[in-house]
C-alpha cells in the first residue's frame, strides 16, 4: 500500500524507549497530503536560484539522506560551501539544527539553505511566486491544507511533515537492542569499546548528545562553528556533535568533510587530537586505538546502518 | 437630554438587530488606527537619496531602508482594563505606503487612557517555527541562518562610513531575543488629558511619531564612523535598542 492510497493518515511512530520527541507535530497536523506535499518539495530543484539543485541534492536517500560525492556541499554554478551536508534521521528529537545549531526549529531548517548564496542561492518570494505559478503545486497545498495559496509558512510545514518522519530506528543495533538478532564478536566487542570511549558524547539511542563540542581538528579555527552564533570565545571552534546513526553511509567526515573513511576519524581520535583552548575535555586525554580495536569499533558503526530506512519508499523521489 | 438621546439611539440599535433576528452582540467592539510618521527629528523621512540628515554625532546620513515591528499592542482604560490583541504583530515599512499604519482589531468600546507595546517580537515567536502574516519570513525580516526575527533595521548611507567601501552603506539589523543582549523594548505611552474612544460611530487613529534620530543617541552616543554595521546579539546592537525604545510620541488623537 503506497502513501497515495492509503485510508489512513501517517503517524509518527515513536520507538519503544525512545524519549517524547519535542517536535510532535501538535501544531502542524501531519496528513498524507502534507507529507507528500512535502516530499515532493524536498526533491524540488525549483527551490534553487537556477533551478538546479534541490535539498535532495545533497541529502540522498540512498546514504541516509547525505551525500558521498562533496566534502562541503556543492551550490548553484557548482560554488562550494564551507561544511558537510549531515545525514538526516531522527529529527524530531532536536531542538537546534545546523553544524553551529543556528536554527532553532525543524520547520524553518529550509530557509537557511534555500537562501545561502553558496547553496540555493534564492530568495524565498521568488520561491513561493514558483511554486503559485506551477501547474501542480497549488492543487498539492489544497490538498493539504484546503487553500490554493501557497505561502512559505503552509510550505515549510509541509516540508517539516516529511522531514520530520525521516526517523531511523531499525538497524541491526536496534534489533540487537529488542532481542531480535544478535552481534558478531568483532561487532561486540566494538560495542563494549564503543561504550567506554565513545558513547559519553554519542549516547544511543540517537547517539549524539546534542551537544556543541571541539573535536579536536585544529587549532586555528577558520570557521567560528558555535561561537558564530553565541559570540562566546569559550564556543570558537566548537560543532554540533553528529549523529552516528547511518554513519558507514554519510562518509565523508566531520564539519567540512576532511576525512575520508572511519578508519581516518578512529586515528584523528586516537593519535590526531589537536589541542586549544576550547578543546572537548573528555579529549584531553585519549588511549590510542590498536589496529583490531579500531577494527571492532567500525565493525560497530555498521550495525547502526538501517537498510528499511534507506529503502523506504515512503521517502523516495516521487517524480 | 444626552442621555435620553443614548437611551433612543440603543433602544433604536437593540430594536432593529432584533428585527434582523441577528444575534446581541454582548462585546461589541470598534478598531483602533495607528498612524507612524517617520521623521528625522523635526524633518518628514524621506527615504534613498532624496534628503540627507545630521545626527547627534554629527555625522551626515540618508536612509534607505528603515522597517520595525509593533508588538503585543495593549490599551489601558481609566479603569485599569487592559486589552492585549490576540496575533498582535505588525510590520510598519517607511517604504511601503501600505505599511505606515496598522489597526487594532476587535478592541472593547470604551475610553482608552494609555497604550502599550513592545518593538520586536517575543522570544515565543521567535522559537515556534514557520509564521505567517506580518511574521512571514518572506518579508525579509526573518534571520535564516541564526533563528530570529529583525526587530528593527535601520539601512543608509554615510559619508562618515568609511568601513564599509565605496557606497558607505550602514546596516543596523536589531535582533537578539535571550540572555543579556535581549533586545525586545517595551514601549508605554500615556494620553494624557485625551481619550481614545473606541465607539460605534468612530475609528480612533493615533498619530504617532518615530524619530529615527533617537537610534544614535540617549543614553549611548552612537557614531556611524564607529558602528557601520551590526546583525549580531551582542552590546552594540542592544546599545540601538536601548537608544530607540523612545522613538515613538503621540502627535495627535483623532476620535
Amino acid at each position: 500500500m503506497t502513501i497515495e492510497s492509503a485510508d489512513e493518515n501517517i503517524q509518527l511512530v515513536i520507538p519503544d524507549g525512545w524519549t517524547t520527541p519535542p517536535y510532535n507535530f501538535s501544531t502542524n497536523n501531519l496528513t498524507n497530503a502534507g507529507f507528500i506535499l512535502g516530499r515532493k518539495l524536498f526533491y524540488e530543484k525549483k527551490l534553487s536560484a537556477d533551478n538546479s539543485i534541490a535539498c535532495a541534492s545533497c541529502h540522498q536517500q540512498q546514504f541516509a539522506f547525505s551525500n558521498q560525492t562533496h566534502s562541503v556541499s556543492a551550490g548553484v554554478n557548482g560554488i562550494l560551501g564551507t561544511r558537510n551536508a549531515p545525514a538526516l534521521s531522527n529529527l524530531v528529537w532536536q531542538t537546534n539544527f545546523m553544524w553551529n545549531g543556528g536554527v532553532n526549529h525543524i520547520e524553518v531548517v529550509p530557509l537557511s539553505p534555500i537562501t545561502n548564496h553558496f547553496e540555493m542561492n534564492e530568495t524565498l518570494s521568488n520561491v513561493i511566486n514558483k511554486l503559485q505559478n506551477d501547474l501542480e503545486y497549488p492543487a498539492l497545498f489544497e490538498k493539504a491544507f484546503g487553500t490554493t495559496t501557497v505561502t512559505s509558512q503552509l510550505m515549510l510545514k509541509a516540508m517539516a511533515q516529511f522531514t520530520g518522519m525521516l526517523v531511523s530506528s531499525n538497524s541491526k543495533y536496534d534489533l540487537y537492542s529488542r532481542g531480535e538478532t544478535t552481534l558478531t564478536e568483532s561487532e561486540t566487542n566494538g560495542l563494549n569499546l564503543f561504550s567506554q570511549k565513545c558513547s559519553s558524547c554519542h549516547p544511543a539511542p540517537l547517539f549524539t548528545n546534542l551537544e556543541y563540542m571541539n573535536f579536536g581538528l585544529d587549532s586555528i579555527f577558520t570557521d567560528a562553528g558555535r561561537a558564530g552564533i553565541t559570540g562566546l570565545a569559550a564556543d570558537f571552534g566548537l560543532f554540533k556533535v553528529p549523529s552516528l546513526r547511518n554513519v558507514a553511509l554519510s562518509y565523508p567526515y566531520m564539519h567540512d568533510g576532511r576525512f575520508a573513511t572511519l578508519v581516518d576519524v578512529l586515528e584523528h581520535y586516537s593519535r590526531g587530537i589537536v589541542h586549544s583552548s576550547t578543546l572537548s575535555s573528555e579529549l584531553n586525554s585519549v588511549t590510542p586505538l590498536s589496529h583490531s580495536e579500531k577494527q571492532d569499533i567500525i565493525s560497530f558503526l555498521y550495525t547502526l546502518t538501517d537498510n528499511t530506512f534507506i529503502t523506504d519508499d515512503r521517502f523516495k523521489n516521487p517524480n | 437630554m444626552k442621555n435620553l438621546l443614548l437611551f433612543f439611539l440603543i433602544s433604536t440599535l437593540f430594536i432593529s438587530s432584533c428585527k434582523k433576528d441577528a444575534p446581541v452582540n454582548l462585546h461589541p467592539t470598534g478598531s483602533v488606527v495607528f498612524k507612524f510618521n517617520n521623521m528625522v527629528g523635526d524633518s518628514a523621512l524621506v527615504l534613498n537619496n532624496a534628503k540627507s540628515y545630521v545626527n547627534a554625532n554629527n555625522d551626515t546620513f540618508t536612509v534607505q531602508v528603515f522597517k520595525y515591528y509593533i508588538s503585543n499592542v495593549k490599551f489601558t482604560k481609566s479603569d485599569g482594563t487592559v486589552f492585549s490583541e490576540k496575533e498582535s504583530y505588525h510590520l510598519i515599512d517607511a517604504g511601503d505606503a501600505n505599511r505606515t499604519q496598522c489597526t487594532i482589531a476587535n478592541v472593547p468600546y470604551g475610553n482608552y487612557t494609555s497604550v502599550s507595546f513592545m518593538i520586536g517580537v517575543d522570544s515565543a515567536r521567535n522559537c515556534s517555527g514557520a509564521q505567517t502574516g506580518d511574521l512571514d519570513p518572506a518579508l525579509g525580516m526573518f534571520w535564516m541562518w541564526d533563528t530570529g526575527y529583525i526587530f528593527a533595521e535601520l539601512v543608509g548611507t554615510s559619508p562618515q562610513d568609511t568601513a564599509t567601501g565605496l557606497n558607505h552603506l550602514f546596516t543596523y539589523a536589531i535582533i537578539g531575543f535571550k540572555g543579556q543582549y535581549n533586545a525586545i523594548k517595551s514601549v508605554g505611552l500615556n494620553f494624557f488629558n485625551d481619550t481614545v474612544k473606541v465607539s460605534p460611530t468612530t475609528i480612533p487613529q493615533i498619530n504617532l511619531k518615530t524619530d529615527v534620530s533617537e537610534w544614535f543617541k540617549t543614553p549611548v552616543n552612537i557614531s556611524i564612523a564607529a558602528v557601520p554595521s551590526t546583525d549580531l546579539p551582542n552590546q552594540t546592537t542592544l546599545n540601538f535598542a536601548n537608544n530607540y525604545a523612545d522613538m515613538f510620541t503621540i502627535q495627535s488623537i483623532r476620535n
